[in-house]
């Protein structure tokens, strides 16, 4: 006995699909993020503000962390690139400087029991673009970092992007608020962060 | 020799003693597997919140034991819960934790559609079929749904098995859970907020609920973050002159001295649910507490205000998978994934009507109990793998029950009271609903 072969009515995968979906919607066709044109000397100050901030947090400088954001500083990692703001909605951090002051006091804290062992960073911040530069002189610069971890036995790997809302001050650039987008915000967390990324 | 099998009716009795557990409970992956079969694919499991899926094909994906779910709106707006899996090849249908897949599922491997009830709509090369077993009609050709679904205030819940008793006679003194979360807002209901924390715990799924009501354990565990919490609580208010923000006391209470949890109970439910009495004190003059109160005042009138806000609960456990704060409106389902590994995926809710502010004091909770960055469960999670590690050495065989044990008082209703609210019954209480468990599926 022989098979039964398809039929022209049986059309194409593509015909099947869209029978049901429709067809696909078109691109949004959404422009690039804006990029300022700055001098080579601004581009290495920006650069050098934000090796340092790398350098602070992998010295587990914590209270010098805190001190580089303005008295109305936010430290804000929202779960997904969608979110606009982090006031109201859930995010993994949204601090104000009286609740990263709190997380540095419980790192340091004899009886933190998850820092015995703690935990130790590498940082490598990279790709910066100032974004915008107001006629005060206060910035908004991208970047993309890569941050390894290493606590009992295990490393594990951080990686995503900075968006920094900088203050020119008398005492150089303070933090008025430091966004971090991780490739993984959404994801399944294995254990927790205890400080900031 | 020992001819006892293991997860047998006499293996299961030997392992469960009123005060003391035998560590294998926690580390067998027999017993694991056993649990899995008799507890969890057995019994009536928390999948979502009806919120989570307010439009037709909105769908959320998660576990029952071990099966892959997906809970769906449907086209006639009732909520369905079929098995994540093509009849044709096995293929999942969503992939993703939640979405939304139109009108129909369809498979990516074949094409195979599916109505958002599960039943096959169509295939392509249909001719093929021709002459063969296949038959659109016959129920392996559709995908699979489970045995109950059934929901509660609009929490859903699903059974693998036909033959449980009605969800709300299951809940039992559970039910509060929701009753309290719920007759908190205004408007009578909740609304999920569209945000999953999942976090992995590398321990045993029982440490995780044995934690929650272990009212010892706050201000050991947690009396770094609650000193941290206090001290800039302290400093906020010589600053300002006024309360600091009822966050911090959340996080700060965490330290309370060992007599005001004295002062609370634990009540045990049948069917191993279990409800913690006290703790949480509202601050009635916070602001948000004013403007709240008003609002409830003018929907409810003041009596039944006040009925509402003194039911007195902390914390409530639905065994075997639900941890619910009803007065912080957050939730954790834990999906057991090994012995040694656990999947929380963690919740919290608005309360319909009520002003924003009632709102951020449980975001407030949310984020810095409940996150991927909590200083909270920093230290629970490494105290529970720190178990883990302990139950895995031949260093004992036990794990230790005995705070306040045999003073628990039975009383007329069935319910059981804890002496103290420091008294380890939650954990002895919920070892007899999992030998219960475990006992009946060992003789089927």
């Amino acid at each position: 006995m022989s098979g039964v072969r398809a039929s022209e009515k049986s059309g194409s995968a593509t015909q099947f699909a869209e029978e049901f979906d429709g067809a696909p919607a078109k691109p949004s066709g959404k422009p690039l993020p804006p990029m300022a044109q700055v001098s080579g000397d601004l581009q290495r100050e920006v650069e050098r503000f934000l090796y340092r901030q790398a350098e602070i947090l992998d010295d587990r400088r914590w209270d010098d962390y805190v001190a580089l954001f303005t008295e109305s500083g936010h430290y804000w990692m929202p779960v997904t690139e969608t979110q606009t703001t982090g006031d109201g909605v859930p995010s993994i951090f949204y601090e104000d400087v009286d609740l990263m002051r709190l997380r540095a006091k419980r790192v340091m804290h004899p009886r933190a029991w998850s820092q015995k062992p703690g935990h130790r960073t590498s940082h490598v911040v990279s790709n910066v673009i100032v974004e915008s530069v107001d006629a005060a002189g206060n910035l908004v610069v991208r970047s993309k970092f890569y941050m390894s971890e290493f606590r009992r036995d295990a490393v594990r790997h951080f990686a995503g992007k900075y968006r920094h809302e900088l203050k020119k001050t008398a005492g150089g650039y303070r933090i008025e608020l430091q966004r971090v987008d991780l490739v993984n915000g959404d994801g399944t967390w294995d254990y927790v962060i205890q400080t900031w990324v | 020799m020992s001819t006892v099998t293991i997860g047998s009716k006499a293996d299961i009795n030997a392992m469960v003693e009123p005060d003391r557990v035998h560590k294998r409970c926690y580390t067998d992956q027999a017993i694991f597997d056993a649990e899995i079969e008799r507890i969890f694919e057995r019994t009536w499991i928390y999948v979502g919140h009806e919120s989570q899926v307010k439009n037709v094909g909105d769908y959320y994906t998660t576990l029952i034991g071990r099966q892959p779910v997906i809970m769906v709106r449907a086209k006639d707006g009732k909520v369905n819960v079929v098995y994540n899996r093509c009849p044709h090849r096995g293929a999942m249908l969503c992939a993703d934790h939640s979405g939304n897949t139109g009108t129909t599922f369809k498979c990516p491997y074949h094409a195979w559609r599916f109505n958002l009830d599960g039943t096959l709509l169509k295939i392509p090369v249909i001719e093929g079929y021709q002459g063969t077993r296949f038959d659109t009609s016959d129920p392996q050709f559709h995908m699979k749904k489970v045995a109950r679904v059934d929901s509660y205030r609009g929490f859903v819940f699903a059974s693998l098995v036909p033959d449980v008793p009605d969800l709300v006679t299951f809940l039992g003194g559970a039910k509060i859970a929701f009753d309290d979360m719920c007759n908190r807002a205004p408007d009578g209901e909740v609304e999920v907020v569209p945000n999953c924390f999942r976090v992995i715990q590398k321990s045993n799924w029982k440490i995780f609920l044995e934690n929650q009501l272990d009212a010892v354990h706050p201000s050991i565990t947690h009396e770094a973050a609650g000193r941290a919490a206090f001290e800039v609580e302290k400093d906020i208010e010589k600053r300002t002159g006024k309360k600091a923000h009822l966050q911090y006391h959340m996080l700060s209470a965490f330290t309370m001295p060992f007599h005001k949890f004295d002062a609370m109970d634990n009540v045990g439910h049948a069917n191993g649910h279990l409800v913690f009495r006290g703790y949480m004190d509202l601050r009635r003059a916070d602001p948000e507490m004013v403007e709240y109160l008003k609002i409830m005042h003018a929907k409810h009138g003041e009596k039944r205000t006040e009925e509402i806000l003194s039911v007195d609960i902390h914390h409530v456990i639905g065994y075997p998978c639900l941890s619910v704060q009803p007065p912080l409106q957050q939730l954790r389902a834990i999906r057991p994934i090994g012995p040694d590994r656990t999947l929380s995926e963690i919740w919290h809710f608005r309360l319909k009507g009520a002003p924003e502010g009632m709102y951020r004091r449980a975001l407030a909770y949310y984020q810095l109990v409940n996150s991927p960055s909590t200083t909270i469960n920093a230290d629970d999670l490494e105290n529970w793998w720190r178990c883990q590690q302990g139950l895995f050495s031949s260093g004992g065989d036990w794990v230790s029950f005995h705070r306040n044990a045999g003073q628990d008082r039975v009383q007329a209703n069935g319910t059981i009271v804890s002496v103290t609210g420091m008294s380890e019954l939650p954990m002895r209480h919920m070892m007899g609903a999992w030998k219960d468990y475990m006992v009946k599926g060992a003789a089927q």
